[in-house]
């Protein structure tokens, strides 16, 4: 038994998955080693998922049956292009956010728990994104949700525990809408694994009702419009390490779980009218959004609101891609939305935590001249926003670009309008702050000094969000390994 | 949809919205459960006929263990996961009472602990034939940590430095074991058939002694060492300072 | 009308009972007994499958998805309930306060 035997790219998967778990017990049975577990696994499974996207990208969708057994009787971990992309995204995110939170959380004895559950959080996203067995999905959002709870509950205030009891019950109602859904395709027919409910020709009623309550379980937690109330105090209100992960990736995850189903199950059966709804509440949050951003008083409730609006162009994705000419083009968009704003979300949130790491506040009218104290955090900011609005040569430019030809193949010209529009809210929420932040300030602030590697990651994630924007060709290959669209 | 009694919305309105929603959504589930296409027996049998390579006799046990163990892996993970988040979030639990407890309640206890802890064993055992196994044998012994914690006993020392490791003993072995068997014969828990009974055993036996701890813990609702003044301490680094900022 | 249809139904009753109290009621725990309550209607309509089985043994699957159903159940409600606590604790009020901050 060599070890290359042991490492065969079939068992990365696996791995992928129990090393954060591994990580998250370590550190919480062996406090004094946590943070060194945290960064090991930031380091490692980003390896491991390089390694695994190497292999899909050459060989195409691995497919590897836990257990032994074969779907129905056991579980299915699929890993196909865009399995391997989001997995790339968590790890960069995450992994760049574990260093950022190395420095913020140093000393402070709510790190004891921190970094088992960012553990446990990473493992859920990797066994989410990598699962295809719809109960199993289940189990992984609940893991999910848990985590991305408790991490919000971390701030001891306690606007962020009622933040964190919001978002826990919102959470649980969308996990239960989703199983009852489960619950009634294993019901009709005799099997959760996700290729085999494919192939099965599923045409009675129980298709839609499932589809239903499904969608709307996701819905709530990817905290589309109007079930987005829980999202700006949560996200507002937790550490910002934690904020930063909730935006970039959490709320994509049920997202994800969304597009899987749809492409794999249901696309087929499900009323053409349905899609149009789901971009409707898309433009719904896009303005709302925006417009609340526009309204707000603290720098992280802004970020909050730019996120409910970008949720917005990511359902934009379903009404786009009904048109045959056009799906590719729109299924490729949504996901460098997905891409994108993960990156740029992130930076700006570490960016503002930054900020109150220094300041102790984030009220955006004192925040007078902060770039020269901050340049660095400033400038990442700057590169984030240029992407969050979708300026070029940013991975947002591309995404918006890729959106505004679809809607023109499809013939959808009203979509258009509405990116026009939100980008346009987007740059004037953005520089609300910015004026503020390069105005010139006469007064001494008292601040407190910060480590270099709390505005280096933010610049690095900037610069990720960047650098999307010249990997296109690369990035759309990736994607289409395995078929997904 | 979801909106707080007596501030923005009228109660009315927002409980006629309420009904009208709920009875809508109640009457479609319940007329798509009515006209569910028969169920097959597909599963069933499939089931049965893999019982005898699953190692166990009991087809929950085997579907929860061997088939769909790695939804079983998950779930302790969640567990495990909820324990942490209940000693992040409380600090020091609010259940011990300062008065000494009842001396019928300490005769109780005599008299039902060790019943307990052999029933829990034996159902945790008898899993393998029957309905039983890791959960309910937790569920059992917790019932008695839940009652040694209402008699305020106290815990001592070695138990609460063996407390994080207790907890983590059930995923911890449960994933040493996926791994192995990854290592040894290629995929991630697939028991040798073998071994399969014995490896199942050893699974729940660490996964028993994890459940009952954590629903000990569950219950009791915070870390029973921690005192009050470590954690606010630690916590002033978060707290944006109000008084401070509004000078 | 069959015995496993008749619990079925009434699995998709408590999971609108359920869902209508989360809504209606402020106070946080009876928000999260009505969670239990609906999840509980979700875990009767599970096994009123399991038990459409034309022979006698009815299929072990939903059981065992029970089974994990109702350990995480027990999980959330017990970090939902450990909130609410420490939200009594901070804040002495029992409902979540106004959505809008600042």
């Amino acid at each position: 038994m060599s070890l290359s035997e042991i490492l065969q790219p079939v068992t990365l998967p696996a791995w992928i998955v129990s090393l954060p778990l591994l990580a998250a017990v370590f550190s919480f049975v062996l406090p004094r080693i946590r943070v060194g577990a945290g960064i090991f696994t930031a380091i490692i499974t980003p390896l491991m998922v390089v390694f695994l996207g190497r292999e899909i990208f050459i060989h195409g969708a691995i497919q590897m049956q836990v257990g032994g057994w074969q779907s129905p009787l056991g579980i299915a971990l699929y890993a196909d292009g865009l399995s391997a992309a989001m997995l790339g995204i968590t790890a960069v995110v995450i992994g760049s956010i574990s260093f950022y939170a190395r420095s913020y959380f140093s000393g402070v004895a709510a790190s004891r728990y921190f970094w088992p559950l960012w553990m446990f959080l990473w493992a859920s996203l990797n066994a989410l994104f990598l699962s295809g067995d719809i109960f199993n999905l289940y189990v992984t959002l609940e893991l999910l949700g848990l985590s991305a709870v408790a991490l919000v509950a971390l701030s001891p205030t306690a606007d962020a525990l009622s933040a964190a009891m919001r978002y826990l019950l919102v959470s649980l109602t969308g996990s239960l809408s989703y199983l009852m859904g489960v619950a009634l395709l294993y019901a009709a027919n005799g099997t959760l694994s996700i290729k085999l409910l494919a192939a099965a020709g599923l045409s009675s009623p129980s298709i839609a009702t499932a589809f239903a309550l499904m969608a709307a379980g996701l819905m709530m937690k990817s905290a589309l419009f109007p079930m987005h109330f829980w999202l700006p105090p949560a996200h507002a209100n937790a550490p910002a390490p934690v904020s930063a992960v909730l935006s970039a990736l959490v709320v994509k995850a049920s997202f994800y779980i969304l597009i899987r189903l749809w492409l794999v199950i249901f696309e087929p059966f499900i009323n053409p009218s349905a899609a149009q709804l789901m971009g409707a509440l898309g433009a719904g949050a896009i303005i709302w959004g925006s417009v609340q951003a526009l309204l707000a008083e603290r720098l992280k409730l802004l970020v909050a609101y730019s996120t409910v609006a970008q949720v917005g162009y990511l359902f934009l994705v379903f009404p786009l891609s009904s048109i045959h000419q056009a799906n590719q083009t729109a299924w490729q968009g949504g996901l460098y939305f997905v891409f994108s704003h993960a990156c740029a979300k992130s930076a700006v949130f570490l960016a503002a935590g930054t900020v109150i790491y220094s300041f102790g506040h984030d009220r955006i009218k004192e925040l007078h001249g902060i770039v020269r104290r901050m340049p660095v955090s400033m400038f990442a900011f700057a590169l984030a926003g240029v992407s969050l609005i979708g300026l070029p040569p940013s991975g947002g430019f591309i995404a918006k670009w890729l959106y505004l030809n679809a809607a023109l193949t499809g013939g959808q010209w009203w979509w258009c309008v509405l990116i026009i529009i939100g980008s346009l809210l987007a740059t004037a929420y953005i520089f609300r702050f910015f004026s503020r932040a390069f105005s010139y300030s006469p007064e001494v602030v008292e601040e407190r000094p910060v480590p270099w590697i709390m505005e280096w990651t933010a610049l690095g994630l900037a610069l990720c969000a960047l650098i999307l924007g010249f990997i296109a060709p690369a990035v759309t290959t990736l994607l289409d390994a395995g078929n997904p669209f | 949809m979801r909106r707080e009694n007596g501030d923005g919305l009228d109660s009315q309105t927002v409980k006629m919205m309420a009904t009208i929603s709920v009875l809508a959504l109640t009457s479609v589930l319940g007329w798509t459960v009515w006209t569910l296409p028969p169920f097959s027996d597909r599963m069933q049998r499939l089931v049965a006929s893999n019982m005898a390579v699953s190692g166990v006799e009991n087809p929950v046990t085997a579907v929860l263990l061997n088939f769909r163990g790695y939804d079983t892996l998950l779930e302790i993970g969640v567990l495990m996961l909820a324990a942490l988040s209940v000693l992040s979030v409380v600090p020091s639990p609010a259940i011990f009472s300062q008065s000494p407890p009842s001396p019928i309640l300490i005769l109780l206890l005599r008299l039902l602990l060790p019943f307990i802890i052999i029933v829990g064993g034996y159902i945790l055992w008898i899993g393998k034939y029957a309905p039983g196994g890791a959960f309910q044998a937790g569920a059992i012994l917790a019932a008695g940590g839940i009652l040694l914690s209402t008699a305020a006993v106290p815990f001592n020392r070695l138990a609460s430095k063996a407390m994080p490791f207790a907890m983590a003993i059930g995923l911890l072995t449960f994933i040493v074991v996926a791994l192995a068997t990854m290592m040894v014969r290629g995929n991630f828990l697939q028991y040798p058939v073998a071994q399969a009974g014995i490896l199942i055993l050893v699974v729940e036996a660490a996964a028993t002694i994890s459940i009952a701890i954590i629903l000990t813990l569950l219950f009791i609702g915070g870390n029973p060492e921690e005192s009050s003044t470590a954690k606010d301490e630690g916590d002033k680094a978060f707290i944006i300072d109000k008084d401070k900022a509004n000078k | 009308m069959t015995i496993s249809l008749l619990y079925a139904l009434v699995g998709v009753v408590l999971l609108g009972i359920g869902l209508y109290s989360l809504v209606i009621y402020s106070h946080l725990v009876k928000k999260i007994l009505a969670l239990n309550v609906a999840g509980s209607g979700v875990f009767l309509f599970l096994v009123a499958t399991a038990n459409q089985t034309s022979g006698p043994v009815p299929d072990p699957v939903p059981h065992a998805m029970v089974l994990t159903g109702i350990v995480v159940a027990v999980s959330a409600t017990a970090l939902a309930l450990a909130l609410a606590c420490r939200i009594h604790q901070v804040t002495g009020t029992t409902r979540l306060t106004k959505n809008e901050p600042e």
